[in-house]
């Protein structure tokens, strides 16, 4: 190994990394704030990078109809509420914006010429058909069971996972896609390319931790997040409802996952499985953070981009063993160092 | 004295809680059978009783924590079935027992989380609130930077009320805010009720202190077994021979020192 060969390794690492690390924080908010482990988040990167895909290679987008069927089961569900609780206008006004938005978006996504427009409205279009299907996830599968034990969670989280695949294999097909990058441009760092793909991930993944880091510090919507995670029956005599919690960290965990699909789909091939694996990955970082603390999983989830960069190259056919067992030993630390502490009186 | 048991709770005011034969059960045992229970504008209201009467039931049940079955209008309106957030928004607030601070969160974090839903209405006069919250319990303005998990008994106890009035209830549920507290620090608690009172704040008062529970409200409910045993002004209360026996014991010179 010589130092060229050590900056790609560690370019890719970091490239990953900052990928790793957006999910391993969407998974640590999810779980802290409704304790399910958000299996599915994977997919919503594979289709995150599928629906640009398929939008820059002309493939029929009919990810759009999946995002109609399930808004309306979401409205179906709102009105069945709302019938059984009393009529309130202001409550069936948004289920009518709530079909409109879905019904818009299959008009805009059949009609426009998808393949034309800039890559910045595919982006925008792919984000506006994906994060709602979030929220929809928590209301249809997760909020009619939020009190049930987090082994019940964990189970219907797998269901939903292993559901959302086939949907995923359906609405791509087997074939994985890449797609253009974003600029074109690449830079020369020392005797190293760097591509500019590879510092869009890094910054925008800043971006989004950063602007993530704020809202949670600053905002009150944020803090009433937090304060879910902390003590649910506190936050509700707070007027803060778990089923917005639920929602607006779906939501949330949707959009990272939409975003970082659609970052890193122009440097790998993605396929309509390739999610679980990426997301396990995520998953391992927010282990090293405890499923607390952000910034130890932000690192940890560095970490195993550069493991995973570095066995590639030492021991390829080991790779994902190697990222796996890193797991053990932070298992085993944190059993050993845990303390429970009562947190009343 | 017999009056005592049947005159409801009408002396002056508009009724702000009313609730009719309200049941709670837990499976199969019903921890609260027919309460009747009135809460008038500008009135504290408490309810006394031993362990397991069904005190903290009837609050968790009023605001919507737990399922119960009958009537709970408040504020004009009517609930089946109350929902908490729901009546957050309307202007219900409960202190419950536990307290229930948010832990890892500062102390002014945990009073701005009290106006949420004034915030989410879109009503920013919270940080009004929040000076008038501050200066009514100096202690939280002086320990706002610091964690809540790592106040004492006493202050936990205030940031907890003083979480609940961010939201500016109309009405106050408070379920045993002497609990665990220092005399010293029940008695200025206690004050605090009646100066909240002055500002038009209601308050509905669960207490195992019946002494100074009764001190400072105007009406009274005695509770035992999930129901109603004995209710009338709290003033006439404390003066019954059945309440000075069950809940009052012999007057000590310092317990009445302590709550005056």
């Amino acid at each position: 190994m010589n130092l060229q060969i050590a900056m790609l390794l560690g370019q890719d690492g970091i490239t990953n990394g900052a990928i790793y690390a957006l999910l391993a924080l969407s998974i640590i908010l999810v779980f802290t704030v409704t304790r399910i482990l958000l299996i599915p988040l994977g997919e919503f990167v594979t289709f995150g990078a599928l629906t640009m895909y398929a939008f820059q290679s002309g493939q029929d987008s009919s990810i759009v109809w999946l995002l109609m069927i399930m808004m309306a089961l979401d409205a179906g569900l709102d009105l069945k509420q709302l019938v059984t609780n009393g009529m309130e206008a202001r409550k069936a006004q948004w289920i009518g914006l709530k079909l409109a938005y879905a019904v818009i978006m299959v008009i805009l996504v059949e009609t426009l010429p998808l393949q034309e427009i800039h890559m910045a409205a595919q982006v925008l279009l792919t984000l506006m058909i994906l994060v709602p299907l979030g929220p929809i996830m928590y209301r249809i599968f997760f909020q009619p069971i939020a009190s049930a034990p987090p082994l019940v969670l964990l189970i219907v989280s797998i269901a939903v996972h292993v559901a959302m695949v086939g949907v995923g294999l359906l609405m791509f097909g087997p074939e994985g896609g890449r797609t253009a990058p974003f600029s074109a441009a690449t830079f020369q760092v020392g005797n190293v390319m760097l591509k500019s793909q590879t510092l869009w991930v890094i910054l925008v993944s800043l971006f989004l931790i950063v602007s993530l880091f704020l809202a949670f510090e600053r905002t009150l919507y944020g803090k009433a997040l937090r304060a879910t995670a902390v003590n649910r029956m506190g936050a509700r005599l707070m007027g803060i409802s778990p089923d917005f919690a639920g929602k607006a960290t779906f939501a949330l965990a949707a959009f990272i996952g939409v975003a970082s699909g659609i970052l890193i789909a122009p440097i790998t091939t993605l396929y309509y499985d390739s999610g679980f694996i990426i997301s396990l990955k995520g998953f391992v970082g927010a282990i090293i953070g405890g499923l607390i603390s952000y910034p130890l999983a932000a690192i940890g989830a560095v970490a195993v981009g550069l493991i995973e960069a570095f066995s590639m190259f030492w021991a390829s056919n080991y790779k994902e063993i190697i990222v796996f067992t890193l797991i053990i030993p932070f298992l085993l630390w944190r059993s050993i160092n845990s303390s429970h502490v009562e947190d009343e009186e | 004295m017999s009056n005592i048991a049947t005159h409801a709770n009408n002396s002056s005011g508009e009724l702000l809680l009313d609730v009719k034969q309200l049941h709670v059960s837990y499976g199969m045992v019903e921890a609260v059978t027919g309460i009747d229970l009135q809460v008038r504008e500008g009135q504290i209201v408490t309810v006394i009783g031993p362990n397991g009467a069904g005190k903290t039931t009837l609050l968790s049940a009023i605001i919507g924590m737990l399922k119960s079955k009958g009537d709970v209008h408040f504020d004009g309106n009517f609930y089946k079935m109350p929902d908490v957030e729901q009546m957050v928004g309307k202007g219900l607030g409960l202190v419950p027992e536990k307290r229930e601070l948010f832990t890892s969160m500062s102390v002014e974090d945990n009073l701005q989380l009290g106006a949420f839903q004034r915030y989410r209405r879109g009503d920013r006069g919270y940080e009004t609130t929040l000076s008038e919250v501050y200066s009514l319990f100096p202690r939280l303005w002086e320990r706002r930077k610091q964690l809540s998990g790592t106040l004492s008994g006493g202050e936990r106890q205030m940031l907890a009320i003083g979480r609940a009035l961010m939201a500016k209830p109309r009405l106050l549920m408070l379920d045993e805010p002497s609990l665990g507290l220092a005399p010293l620090i029940t008695r200025e608690i206690f004050r605090i009720f009646a100066d909240l009172r002055r500002q038009g704040v209601s308050i509905l008062l669960v207490e195992q202190n019946a002494r100074a529970a009764l001190k400072v409200a105007d009406y009274a409910y005695v509770l035992e077994g999930g129901q109603v045993a004995m209710q009338g002004d709290a003033a006439d209360l404390a003066n019954d021979p059945r309440v000075i026996e069950a809940y009052l014991g012999l007057a000590s010179k310092h317990q009445e020192m302590l709550s005056s």
